[in-house]
């Protein structure tokens, strides 16, 4: 059952984030629903289930908006391992860590594009890139994982919470 | 807490061995990239025929709901800007009936010199955007045509007037499209007074000011100047001939005191695309021909 709800909202994130979401950006710069779920059910969930929503997120973005397959599905799927590792400092009721997660995927992700994608072909220019996408995008994302994190949360919780009882 | 979970059924694979295999599936999949076009095909199928219906039926949903909102605003501004566009009406109608003598004028001219086939107007195929880059750096967007409405790789994509891009990647029911303004796009442009050749090139940094960078054009006259149009060329082995690109911004020497650099303002607004057109004629073709 979660496995199932895990893919409905890798379905629903990846949809909003590419059509919806564009109409509420500000100055051009979106925040990225797909990094907040990977990191979410990371250190929920622990390592495997990171690993692969992760996976597949990363790979969704490169059929349709990717030039090489498999490049976000490699980045995507780091970030969901190292979450899961911090599935150990996980409290339900602790949410400074839960940000700091996210913000810290989303820095370890737009760092790696950076560098997979700008680096690499000699725009060298970091400190632009910085204070004109990336920080804009890391302060959105975190901002709307204030919004999304808690009810996934309480929904999470409450599946194991039934779960217990079932045993 | 949270670690106690439900033991599942079936086999589980430690986490450590699962990284390991993911990992190796992402690099070989970017090995089949660049060698085979097999595995590509069959995602793009697949991802295709179920995502595009809820794509397609979102797109149409936040269209609306943007429209309504700038309906609002601009209802005053349509009004006065309706004033001026009358005035302009009747000044281009004047230029028009003094343009059409002219075209019969060079229909002649051109059949005298047996140009006609080169100047046929395009074939194209209307499109709708149904999604635009998840991330923030590139200028990549998708569209509801593909293989099966005769999309291939290659092929030019324009709106309204002006070239937008190049279609890269193609699904049964989608293709990929990526503009001209995107960090990795390279146009080859050719000044229209002039005829001297230049390189457009997408940049991140600039496209935030609304415009693109160029260079290596070289204007050994000091002929071009800020405004003069720039359209695609003939020697570009990609882009068709004669679509427009966009208007010099800037223009500065580089230090090789040969060439020029600078920037253009683009033609198409690309804050905001709905509607483009493939062009169905492929360059490849033609020199074939």
């Amino acid at each position: 059952m979660k496995r199932l709800l895990e893919i409905l909202f890798i379905f629903i994130c990846f949809l909003l984030q590419s059509t919806l979401l564009r109409y509420g950006s500000f100055a051009g710069i979106v925040p990225n629903l797909m990094i907040i779920i990977t990191s979410i059910f990371g250190f929920m969930e622990g390592r495997t289930d990171g690993m692969c929503v992760g996976f597949a997120c990363g790979l969704l973005t490169d059929i349709f908006y990717g030039s090489v397959l498999g490049l976000n599905a490699l980045i995507y799927l780091i970030i969901g391992y190292l979450n899961g590792v911090g599935n150990r400092g996980f409290y339900p009721d602790d949410i400074k860590l839960p940000l700091i997660f996210i913000s810290g995927s989303d820095m370890v992700y737009l760092l790696l594009t950076y560098i997979s994608g700008f680096l690499l072909r000699a725009r060298l220019d970091i400190g632009y890139y910085f204070i004109h996408l990336m920080l804009p995008e890391l302060v959105y994302t975190v901002a709307v994982s204030l919004i999304v994190y808690i009810p996934i949360r309480n929904l999470f919780l409450r599946f194991d919470r039934g779960a217990e009882e079932e045993d | 807490m949270a670690r106690v979970k439900v033991k599942r059924r079936g086999i589980k694979i430690p986490p450590g061995y699962l990284l390991l295999l993911l990992t190796v599936i992402s690099v070989l999949l970017m090995v089949l990239t660049f060698t085979t076009d097999v595995v590509p095909t069959i995602f793009n199928g697949i991802a295709g025929y179920t995502f595009m219906p809820f794509k397609n039926g979102l797109t149409e949903i936040s269209e609306y709901a943007g429209k309504r909102a700038d309906d609002f605003k601009q209802v005053r501004e349509v009004i006065s800007e309706n004033e001026a566009l009358k005035a302009q009406v009747d000044e281009l109608t004047q230029e028009n009936d003094r343009l059409i003598e002219n075209r019969f004028e060079l229909i002649e001219l051109r059949s005298l010199l047996d140009l006609d086939s080169e100047y046929e107007e395009y074939e194209k195929v209307g499109a709708r955007v149904t999604g635009k880059d998840p991330g923030n750096w590139y200028s990549v967007f998708i569209i509801d045509k593909g293989e099966n409405d005769g999309i291939k790789e290659g092929m030019n994509v324009i709106a309204g007037s002006g070239l937008v891009g190049i279609i890269t990647k193609t699904g049964p029911n989608w293709s990929q499209v990526r503009s001209i303004i995107d960090d990795e796009s390279n146009v080859s442009g050719r000044m229209l007074n002039t005829s001297d050749n230049l390189i457009v090139y997408g940049n991140l940094e600039s496209i935030k000011d609304g415009a693109i960078e160029f260079g290596q054009l070289s204007d050994s006259d000091d002929e071009v100047a800020v405004g003069d149009k720039v359209v695609t060329s003939y020697i570009s082995d990609r882009y068709l001939p004669g679509i427009a690109i966009g208007y010099i911004n800037t223009i500065e020497k580089d230090p090789n005191n040969l060439t020029k650099s600078g920037t253009l303002t683009p033609v198409v607004d690309f804050e905001h695309i709905d509607v483009v057109l493939v062009i169905t004629q492929m360059k490849e073709e033609n020199i074939i021909e």
